[in-house]
């Protein structure tokens, strides 16, 4: 199962519930381990007291000034998850044309709409990219024309 | 109205969206917090407004703001109206935001139902996405049991992005409302092979991990998965299958068996990286569950050690660090494979990657040796000094005290050394773990006899220089080894070369800083170390001397009875007390010293952290009932006696203390060192040498353990324990020269070294022996302890409510909560589930494309599903998924071609060896006949597991079987073993298999060694009969016996098979034999025999074969069956269990079942068809039957007759 999910020093998704300071403690202290990490180390630590015990590893990948971190427990596939990260970043990069670090600052939404489309409830859901690709160009279009008939003069209520 | 509206949506072009929150938040990087507290302002504002699009966008910037770490709970009921609106851009947003901030905890979630129940019905798939996808991350017991059926019948929706979700989201619904699991598994089983890549991944996915859990409720779907694994080509789903039969193999040995070929050519075949570690994993696996049967894998183990050595080697750190994890799980189980590289481990000590260090670390623990330990400790010393950071210093700490410690010290030849390791380890400042080199010292010093003195000597160092290890501060954790140094110097006073200057060292003002619990040891053992002091002062006569050191006591006591924590001041106060009135003593000449260290006499022993839950339970006594009736709960009593209850337990806790004196004490020891005396399974230790020099006057008969040393043992500092590893070095070089001088002179002498329980170590660990003669004291366990080892399960785990029995049929009342018009859906299926129904709906639009593809999967789907309910059956048949013979749909006729072209011989015996058996079994033809046997190897293993799979059988004809509701009533577990012939070396039970080729039966014969010899050449020997023979191989007369393939050393048991060849089948046959073989002990050798009779049913020439009602009808019409019938009376079993009983003993399946009246048939290894009728009356029971046989009819009705008496 997959617990925790990060790009941003101070914000991320947690696949569980716990009250909002835990969470910033838990994204402070998750940031802070990986950011200090060397270049050419490799890209799993072992999470232990950070979330649910031993059983759980950090994995991440670094790029650019983003972190992409996945917090994970044994049942996942290290090297597995890995991949997932690149697929995911492969998917931004499309969605977004030519992803920048901005895109996701001021998109933090679609990044999780993006998310959710991957990663359901903890759970790996979907690991083709161009399934998830056109699950939400379909989402997109769908919004779309809901905002042009939102835009005429009949209201939602 | 209208304008309202308008003017909200000039109003909304003024709020701030998301963007603009983030940009505002991003510009106001030094007053954030006042920033946020405005938007948050702005964001109540937008949320009382009616327009939705308004709310939503607010909603929007809270999501954002709960990221941030803001509460937003407070908006949940405008959360929940967001989520209901109806055009999906608003309702993603609701839903988002409900997933982010919804708990359990979160009381308007249960208004939440019916909008989620409508959204998961919309017509439009992304809605109903959404809402799984929020649900997913919120749902709570309520709306999962309120939601599971809709959900399920989502699992069957025809979009594909919707059946994926749907599956997914019910791990969740399993997690949380544990009830839906039966119902709804066998649909989620069927996803497992749905058409889209998607959805089946996410049916892995689940099951995989509601497998990782509970592994043994899914062992039934190994052969489904077995296939998945040898068909997908979607890694991510082979790496779950994988991964989930990493988990399973340790359950069923024989899966790995099977496991290992397709598994080794995925190894030698894939190019993902990702993929060949995750098999090698799982090959790894395998080895281990198979470690203890078969030792013939080392190629396999080869494979894997090469193929996790380039991982290591590797340029890329996250493949070395797998290679490394990979490498730690063969270690527990082939170690000697991963010694061989050491050098690379070693290697990865020094990686600048700490997450890469640690698990080199782990892998050190397991390659140590004698050899090796002073070397590789060494090498981690220097890491120590090195090491930036504590955690990982500290890391390090625990690693070399778990590898010097592992397995009751077994590696350690010098604890001189170890001690000084220890010792050494004090320098260390700011570690945590200071109490566990102060465990290690505790332990050794008291285990360790012969290693006191030293121990003594270095704690003595210690203790004077105790202001360097508590110079720090106070919570410095490593003050926590004075502990263990004063214990050891107070308990161990005798050996203590200057006693006087360490009572100094104790009594020092400094030691008041020490926190209580270390000052409390350190009062406590002044007055050892006094009384120890006291006694040779008084010896030599020194009276003076005696005096000077009470007074000191009394001068220096007091600083410990002003201490803030209670339990040092109450020893000490105590203590001044007996000191002072020491001191009255000595003053009037009265010799004291005796009396004194009375208090302190006997000795301590270690005692198993165990000990006290292993103590059994007395028959008779229930430490449950009350011994007093609790009181009634009436109001007035309630508080009172409780009260009183604990006062009194005060008072006698106080009156206890001053009560014992020192008489009452003493006279209470030596009644308790009576007691061992007399106690034969209490260890007995030399007369301790405390009690030694009471009795003989004069210091220098304290005992000296002579220990070769050139080093000087009072180093002014602290001690060097590089020397000890040179030291050693010389010792066993002329200890080896020694060695073999001595084994020139006699070759077979006894092996040395041979001083520790249970280990076996290596051959060369052998050769080094020990420094000291070491004895280590084992710790007590009470007389009688039991010898479970079970780990209580921790109650509070979530997933226990999952171990649920997924093989069971389901219960009527196992239905998943219905809306009511949906009741209707329900009701068609008679059978298992209700699962057809939505099924065929969804899958309607897909028959039209491809009519044809559909059939011949749904065909191919349901032998897969009879298949799969048989795992025993599955497991003893050839892998090949695609080779794997099909006969379950054929009926009784026509299953010739189920033989495959390469069919050989009937094995001889198979038993020889692991590796023949599985081969020979592989090329069995006949699944039904092996079917039993397994399931009979499997009876007295797990009653629960045969029983399903009698049920199981039962089903196997298909479609025509009607179970109705199962009584479920417990059936006792069923054997078809009995007993054979028996004597006072060995027990042999029996049972007779028939196969359906070359009228031959199989008998497999448990041999069990009731004697404490070991039983070898066993041979057995049978008379044969004209009618049945037995094979033996070829070239050997029919005198000769076949030889059982194996020894039984005592306590074990084994099975073997022999295989008779049987002319006529119509009766019943008996054969006489007899087992000889040698038994060996200690004393020797005897030639021993036991005689037997071999019994052949009828019913054992019977196999069990499915049988289709229409075949089984057009049977019965042919005509050219005889009859014939039995009645039994006074039957009170529930018919059920009945057929289940017939099913059993008799190899019958059932055909039809209409109330209390089956169909059963049957086919023998010659061809006859045996078909039943049985009817249960009130209490009875009749048997109609018809066989083409009449006196093998007769003889099974009559064999039938007996089983059912005993019902």
């Amino acid at each position: 199962k997959v617990q925790l999910f990060l790009i941003f020093k101070n914000s991320g998704f947690l696949w569980f519930r716990i009250s909002e300071d835990t969470q910033q403690q838990i994204i402070r202290e998750t940031f802070h381990l990986v950011s200090k990490r060397d270049e050419n180390v490799c890209n799993f630590l072992e999470g232990g007291l950070l979330i649910g015990g031993s059983d759980n590893k950090l994995i991440y990948r670094h790029y650019a000034t983003l972190y992409f971190v996945f917090c994970v427990d044994s049942s996942e596939s290290e090297l597995g998850i890995l991949d997932l990260i690149q697929v995911f970043v492969e998917t931004l990069d499309k969605c977004f044309e030519n992803v920048c670090e901005l895109d996701l600052i001021f998109h933090v939404d679609k990044v999780h709409n993006i998310l959710a489309e991957m990663v359901m409830g903890g759970m790996v859901l979907e690991t083709n990219m161009n399934e998830i690709v056109t699950q939400i160009d379909a989402q997109n279009k769908l919004e779309k024309s809901e905002t042009f008939i939102f835009q005429s003069p009949r209201q939602d209520r | 109205m209208a304008l309202k509206m308008v003017k909200g949506s000039i109003d909304r072009m003024f709020d701030k969206n998301l963007q603009d929150l983030v940009r505002g938040i991003r510009n106001h990087k030094e007053d954030e917090a006042k920033y946020i507290s405005q938007c948050i302002d702005e964001i109540k504002q937008e949320l009382k407004q009616d327009n939705i699009a308004v709310k939503a966008n607010a909603v929007c910037k809270l999501t954002y703001l709960q990221m941030l770490g803001y509460d937003i709970s407070w908006a949940a009921f405008n959360i929940i109206e967001v989520m209901s609106a109806s055009k999906f851009t608003f309702k993603r947003i609701g839903y988002l935001a409900a997933s982010q901030s919804f708990h359990e905890g979160t009381d308007v979630i249960m208004l939440t139902t019916n909008q989620i129940r409508k959204d998961l019905s919309s017509p439009s798939q992304y809605d109903t996405g959404v809402a799984l996808t929020g649900l997913s991350c919120f749902v709570t017991p309520d709306l999962a049991r309120d939601l599971a059926n809709d959900i399920m019948t989502l699992m069957s929706h025809t979009k594909p992005y919707i059946r994926k979700k749907a599956v997914l989201i019910m791990y969740k619904v399993f997690l949380k409302y544990p009830e839906s699991l039966r119902p709804a598994f066998p649909r989620l089983k069927e996803k497992l092979e749905d058409p889209d890549p998607g959805v089946q991944s996410a049916a892995v996915n689940v099951i995989c991990e509601l497998a990782r859990r509970n592994p043994k409720n899914y062992l039934s779907l190994a052969p489904l998965f077995f296939k998945l694994m040898t068909s997908s080509t979607n890694n991510w789903v082979l790496i779950k299958i994988i991964k989930l039969f990493g988990a399973l193999t340790p359950l069923e040995p024989r899966l790995g068996k099977k496991l290992i070929e397709p598994l080794t050519n995925l190894i030698h075949s894939t190019s993902a990286m990702s993929l060949l570690y995750e098999c090698v994993n799982t090959v790894i696996a395998v080895l281990i569950s198979l470690s203890s049967g078969m030792p013939n894998h080392s190629a396999s183990i080869q494979l894997c050690v090469q193929k996790l050595r380039i991982l290591i080697e590797d340029s890329d750190q996250n493949l070395k660090y797998l290679g490394l994890l990979a490498m730690s799980k063969i270690l527990k189980t082939h170690p000697k494979s991963v010694q061989s590289h050491k050098d690379l481990i070693l290697q990865c000590l020094d990686d600048k990657d700490e997450s890469i260090r640690l698990r080199a670390l782990d892998l050190l623990y397991g390659m140590v040796s004698k050899k090796n330990l002073m070397e590789i400790v060494k090498k981690l010393m220097t890491h120590v000094d090195k090491a930036e950071g504590t955690t990982y210093r500290d890391e390090l700490l625990t690693k070399i005290i778990d590898i010097c410690s592992q397995s009751n010290y077994q590696h350690i030849t010098n604890f001189e050394w170890y001690i000084s390791i220890l010792v050494e380890l004090t320098r260390l400042e700011g570690t945590r773990h200071g109490h566990l080199i102060a465990a290690q010292m505790l332990d050794v010093a008291i285990r360790v006899k012969a290693i006191r003195k030293f121990a003594v000597s270095q704690m003595s160092t210690l203790l004077d220089n105790a202001h360097l290890v508590a110079s720090s501060t106070q919570r410095n954790g490593i003050c926590e080894v004075l502990y263990a140094a004063t214990w050891i110097c107070g308990e161990f006073s005798e050996h203590l070369q200057e006693p006087q200057h360490t009572l100094e060292a104790m009594l020092r003002p400094k030691v008041t800083t020490l926190p209580g619990h270390i000052q409390a040891v350190y009062v406590q053992n002044v007055v050892k170390l006094y009384a120890s002091i006291l006694q040779q002062k008084e010896q030599a006569a020194e009276t003076e001397a005696a005096q000077a050191v009470t007074q000191l006591m009394v001068d220096r006591l007091p600083q410990f009875v002003q201490s803030a924590d209670l339990e040092v001041q109450e020893r000490a106060s105590c203590i001044l007390q007996l000191v002072k009135h020491v001191q009255k003593l000595q003053a009037k000449g009265v010799p004291v010293a005796e009396e004194v260290s009375a208090l302190f006499a006997g000795e301590l022993n270690p005692v198993a952290p165990k000990a006290q839950k292993k103590v059994p339970v007395p028959e008779g006594l229930d430490l449950d009932a009350w011994i007093n009736e609790p009181l009634s709960d009436s109001e007035s009593e309630d508080e009172k006696p409780k009260a009183m209850f604990h006062e009194e337990e005060q008072r006698q806790a106080k009156h206890r203390l001053p009560e014992v004196d020192e008489e009452e004490l003493a006279r209470r020891r030596e009644a308790r060192k009576q007691e061992q005396a007399n106690n034969p399974f209490y260890i007995k230790s030399s007369p301790s040498p405390q009690k030694r020099y009471q009795d003989s006057p004069g210091v220098e008969h304290i005992p000296v353990v002579q220990i070769d040393l050139s080093v000087p043992l009072k180093v002014p500092g602290l001690p060097l324990s590089d020397q000890y590893v040179r030291l050693e070095e010389e010792r066993r070089h002329r200890q080896r020269l020694e060695k073999d001088k001595r084994r020139k002179k006699r070759r077979d002498k006894e092996k040395k070294g041979k001083r520790r329980h249970g280990s076996l170590p290596t051959e060369s660990d052998e050769d080094i022996a020990p420094a000291q003669q070491v004895d280590i004291v084992t710790e007590e366990m009470p007389e009688n302890a039991l010898p479970s080892d079970e780990d209580d399960k921790d109650p509070n785990d979530p997933y226990r409510a999952l171990d649920i029995d997924l093989d069971k049929p389901l219960a009527d009342s196992e239905k998943l909560p219905v809306q009511k018009h949906r009741n209707a859906e329900n009701a068609k299926s008679p059978e298992k589930e209700d699962v057809p129904v939505v099924e065929k709906k969804s899958k309607k639009p897909k028959k039209k494309e491809k009519k044809h593809k559909e059939k011949e999967r749904d065909k191919e789907k349901k032998k897969e599903k009879k298949k799969g309910e048989d795992l025993d059956f599955w497991l003893s048949t050839t892998p090949p998924p695609a080779a794997v013979p099909s006969t379950d749909t054929l009926s009784a006729n026509t299953n010739t071609d189920a033989t495959p072209k390469d069919e050989v011989e009937e094995p001889r015996r198979e038993a020889q060896d692991g590796e023949d058996e599985d081969q020979d079994q592989e090329k069995k033809p006949s699944k039904h006949k092996k079917k039993h046997k397994k399931e009979k190897e499997e009876q007295p293993k797990d009653k629960k597991r045969s029983r399903k799979k009698l049920l199981g059988s039962e089903e196997a004809p298909g479609e025509p079987v009607q179970n109705g509701a199962l009584e479920e009533e417990p059936l006792p577990p069923m054997s078809s073993y009995c007993l054979l012939a028996k004597n006072s070396y060995i027990k042999m039970t029996y049972s007779v298999q028939g196969s359906l080729q070359d009228s031959q039966v199989t008998v497999s014969i448990i041999l069990e060694n009731l004697s404490g010899s070991v039983l070898k050449s066993m041979e057995l020997s049978v008379l044969d009969s004209l009618n049945t023979r037995m094979a033996r191989p070829e070239g050997s007369s029919v005198h000769d016996g076949v030889p059982v393939p194996f020894q039984l050393p005592p306590g074990v048991s084994n099975e073997a098979q022999f295989v008779f060849t049987v002319q006529s089948i119509v009766m019943a046959q008996k054969l006489k034999g007899t087992l000889s073989f040698i038994a060996k002990d200690d004393a020797g050798a005897t030639h021993e025999k036991l005689d037997f009779k071999l019994h052949f049913s009828c019913s054992s020439y019977l196999t069990t074969t499915p049988c289709y009602s229409d075949a089984f009808a057009k049977l019965l019409e042919s005509g050219d069956l005889s009859m014939s019938s039995i009645r039994v009376d006074g039957i009170s079993m529930s018919f059920q269990n009945l057929l289940t009983k017939i099913c059993f003993h008799h190899h019958f399946s059932v055909v039809e079942r209409v109330d209390s009246c089956a169909s059963m048939y049957s086919r023998s290894i010659q061809g006859h068809h045996v078909c039943l009728l049985v009817k249960k009356g009130e209490n009875s029971v009749s048997v109609d039957g018809k066989c083409s046989d009449s006196t093998l009819l007769s003889n099974v009705l009559e064999e039938m007759k007996a089983t059912l008496a005993m019902c």
